[in-house]
């Protein structure tokens, strides 16, 4: 784990450790908010602030924090940056705070935060641990804008709101409805496993 | 009737595992196995239920009077992750062989999003006292019904060619998509 360098603890998160295609973390959002790429994004950027902010915080105090109350720890300071981007959102982006609705609160349940914290932020240096929220978060964002982009691309013929399709394409509505999601995550995954057994097989 | 719909549409048409994605976790990993699954979802009916009696209390009667609804998310998880702590060592006591069936299943809860899921759309709704009970009780039934169906599909699964690659979560959640295409069907029971 230590032996890794820089660029390396930064480029797992995009996708040898990529917290939704491989270690399956942090499904609820990424199915409930991936209808149209503007509310992917949102999520994205607001889970990156609180990764963010939570990893330099948790790991600049690890020393203070005695070990049997340390989950509550981090879930105190995991809640306050939620709130944090939570009153943010309301604040400058009413439209998409609306749209995203109960999931920006719900980041606090994210399992790629607590996760973090508790596998790595927690043992490993501020530098480090900020490299590594760094990537787990753009490994995230990356997922959300490839799934959110299938999504609305498929299901409305459009592009953050732009039309990318010709007047001869049926938009499929229901992949930006929740079966949508389900569908198009459970293949994408099936994509992911199949590229990475080729892969390895190659070496 | 008011309730009634509540009740309904908890259960069938806005179930939290198809329509709102929340406890997606529990939902695929704990569905290989009926038993299992419908112990899990009994003790997520029950921590719902709970949840939202305490939930509603805190928000009502503590964090709208005082002006602290900056607090909620704050106070909502750390009320949750105690409150699972308390049932378990209640059950434990009171009930050993209720205990015995929820096993390892109680700890997992607290870590599921439908629970913190529940307790901010009750209060987003601004839902009564009963309209919040009911919610509760719904959703975890709701729960309990999605996980046991999905476990009773992939215990048949077991028997199927299913390809390399999709084997685990994939088929799970393309089997998931395929239940969400028909609880669908639902949306006409309600208005």
């Amino acid at each position: 784990m230590t032996t890794k360098s820089i660029v390396q603890e930064f480029t797992k998160g995009l996708w040898d450790e990529n917290p939704v295609f491989r270690q399956l973390l942090g499904l609820c959002p990424t199915l409930a908010v991936t209808g149209w790429v503007i509310n992917g994004l949102a999520m994205g950027l607001a889970t990156t602030f609180v990764l963010i902010f939570s990893s330099l915080v948790i790991s600049s105090i690890k020393k203070l924090i005695p070990s049997q109350v340390r989950i509550a720890t981090f879930i105190v300071v995991i809640a306050t940056f939620v709130t944090i981007a939570d009153l943010f959102l309301k604040a400058y982006f009413y439209q998409i705070s609306k749209a995203l609705g109960p999931y920006v609160p719900l980041i606090v349940v994210n399992c790629i935060i607590l996760g973090r914290q508790e596998a790595f932020s927690s043992k490993n240096s501020v530098g480090r641990s900020f490299i590594d929220a760094l990537g787990m978060s753009s490994g995230f964002i990356l997922a959300l804008l490839v799934l959110s982009s299938i999504r609305e691309i498929l299901g409305a013929g459009t592009f953050l709101g732009y039309k990318v399709m010709g007047p001869w394409f049926k938009p499929w509505i229901i992949m930006i409805l929740p079966p949508g999601a389900f569908l198009a995550l459970g293949i994408l995954l099936g994509i992911a496993l199949h590229i990475e057994s080729k892969t390895k097989s190659r070496k | 009737m008011e309730l009634v719909a509540i009740f309904i549409s908890a259960i069938l048409v806005n179930n939290f595992v198809l329509y709102y994605f929340l406890g997606i976790c529990p939902f695929l990993g704990v569905s290989k196995k009926i038993d299992s699954a419908l112990s899990m979802g009994l003790a997520v009916t029950f921590v719902m239920t709970i949840t939202s009696v305490v939930s509603w209390a805190i928000n009502n009667w503590i964090l709208i009077p005082y002006e602290l609804d900056y607090l909620k998310i704050v106070s909502f998880i750390l009320v949750i992750a105690s409150l699972v702590q308390l049932v378990e060592m209640f059950i434990r006591k009171m009930s050993p062989p209720l205990y015995q069936a929820l096993g390892i299943y109680l700890p997992l809860i607290t870590t599921n999003c439908a629970i913190m899921g529940l307790a901010l759309l009750a209060a987003l709704r601004e839902y009564g006292f009963a309209e919040a009970v009911v919610f509760g009780v719904g959703s975890g039934l709701g729960f309990t019904l999605a996980i046991v169906l999905m476990a009773g599909i992939r215990e048949q699964l077991d028997l199927a060619d299913v390809p390399e690659p999709l084997k685990g979560a994939g088929i799970a959640l393309i089997v998931a998509g395929i239940m969400a295409l028909g609880f669908m069907a639902f949306i006409g029971m309600i208005r």
